[in-house]
């Protein structure tokens, strides 16, 4: 399925766990120090450096881009640690996050109450992720190297849908048909 | 006595920081296509080939296999007869971490003050240094650039001798359900069963830069690999955890004597990226 952005509650609405979609337009890029950020941010009534409605987050901080190329390796990195952030910026309109790994129950009932979505892209394949990023802009918090916020222009962007609104989980669901013995 | 000059260490080192970033070994990508034919899950076989185009993207176009360039464990083996020269080794061995991420557009992913402002250093400095004192003129460098990701999968148990080779067993593949889709499967899983605390945990990393699924050459510990191997594939994560056989290419068992009323067991995931390169000067 193809997708672009801003996701609008009409497409979350058709996306289940364990779909495959490829992603085009706009996407924000923050992982652990820049959502630090955006929490103090909020908390001091303070606007954030972008808005957030109907955007979607990609957990990532990228390689140095070498001479010639956008951006370097770009893989997602571990959703967990995002998780105490994300109901806050599900709060102020954020319409999907892509990372790896699973989410908290509590995330994942946010995710049903706000109306987003939690995708994953394959980690480890950064070299060959990084090919649907044409662009990529430092935009804010720059002081954090890897961890600032970037703005990414990307056409067909690989990912699959792990949480969708309906409570699948795509991580439980594949692990259930495959595991041979229950785990103790 | 032989000299062996900083110079040529750090230079060394710098080589291999991007060399280990760019090329996966030769072991791990026969270790992932083994995996890809014997996966049955559909989804699981074409991440595979995702990760092995990525491996073959990377070696062409000269970039990270990984944006996670990791924080960089260096393993000495420093024969007794060397001399080193022209300089601090450890300052060495850093300078060439600075190079290597440098110029090879690696990420800088270490931050000083762990609990407290968290600063980037900026060039991927401090490397972790271990260095064993051996025989002989000749110094080895081992280096490991360790992701994040699998590294905070990281697990320690002092079992009590009574739980014996059976909760040596349940812990590893307990630490490994855990873990899930975090470490970025298909791992390696390393484990290290004795010494103290800290020895178990060093000697499962170590356990890590064996040849992907060459057993301990002990045949007790290599039957025990096995079986956490079964053990570990019976769980479904399969490939980036969602769902198939193979969720560990290998199970690498280091073990070392322990105190009579210890039986230490140490986990230290690697992800699919398994990175290392060495040179012996």
């Amino acid at each position: 399925m193809k997708i672009t952005t801003p996701l609008t509650d009409e497409v979350i609405e058709k996306l289940h766990a364990g779909d495959r979609v490829t992603i085009t337009g706009i996407i924000y890029a923050g992982r652990d120090a820049t959502h630090k950020r955006f929490i103090e941010a909020l908390e001091r009534g303070e606007p954030l450096p972008f808005d957030p409605k109907g955007q979607i987050i990609y957990y990532m901080g990228p390689s140095p881009a070498p001479p010639g190329k956008p951006i370097g390796s770009a893989g997602p990195t571990t959703s967990y640690r995002m998780d105490p952030y994300t109901p806050r910026m599900l709060e102020q309109g954020l319409k999907g996050m892509i990372g790896k790994g699973n989410r908290s129950s509590k995330v994942r009932e946010a995710l049903r109450r706000h109306k987003a979505v939690y995708f994953a892209a394959i980690g480890g394949a950064a070299a060959l992720i990084a090919k649907s990023i044409r662009r990529a802009e430092a935009i804010a918090y720059e002081e954090l190297g890897t961890e600032a916020l970037w703005r990414l222009e990307v056409e067909d962007f690989p990912a699959i849908v792990v949480n969708d609104i309906y409570g699948g989980d795509a991580y439980e669901e594949g692990k259930a048909r495959y595991q041979t013995t229950k785990s103790r | 006595m032989r000299e062996i000059d900083c110079r040529k260490i750090a230079d060394a080192v710098a080589e291999l920081c991007v060399e280990a970033n760019y090329r996966l070994g030769e072991d791990v990508l026969k270790a992932l296509r083994n995996a890809r034919e014997r996966e049955v899950s559909p989804l699981g076989k074409e991440i595979l080939d995702q990760i092995l185009e990525n491996a073959e993207i990377a070696r062409q176009e000269r970039m990270p296999l990984c944006q996670d360039t990791g924080m960089v464990v260096v393993f000495l083996e420093l024969g007794q007869e060397v001399h080193i020269v022209g300089g601090d080794l450890y300052e060495a061995i850093n300078e060439g971490v600075r190079k290597g991420y440098s110029e090879g557009y690696l990420r800088s992913s270490v931050v000083a003050k762990p609990f407290s402002d968290r600063v980037n250093t900026g060039d991927n400095t401090p490397a972790v240094i271990y260095t064993d004192i051996v025989s002989g003129d000749e110094l080895r460098i081992v280096v490991l650039p360790k992701g994040g990701g699998s590294e905070n999968m990281s697990y320690l148990a002092m079992l009590s001798p009574a739980a014996g080779r059976q909760g040596v067993i349940d812990f590893v593949v307990k630490c490994v359900d855990r873990s899930g889709a975090n470490p970025c499967p298909p791992i390696i899983v390393g484990v290290g069963i004795g010494g103290t605390a800290e020895k178990a945990m060093l000697i499962a990393k170590k356990a890590l830069l064996r040849p992907v699924g060459e057993p301990n050459p002990d045949p007790e510990v290599a039957e025990l690999e096995v079986e956490i191997l079964e053990r570990v594939n019976e769980l479904g994560i399969g490939p980036q955890g969602f769902g198939g056989r193979i969720t560990a290419l290998a199970v690498h068992v280091e073990t070392f004597p322990c105190h009579i009323a210890s039986l230490p067991v140490a986990v230290n995931l690697q992800c699919h990226s398994a990175r290392h390169k060495e040179v012996t000067l």
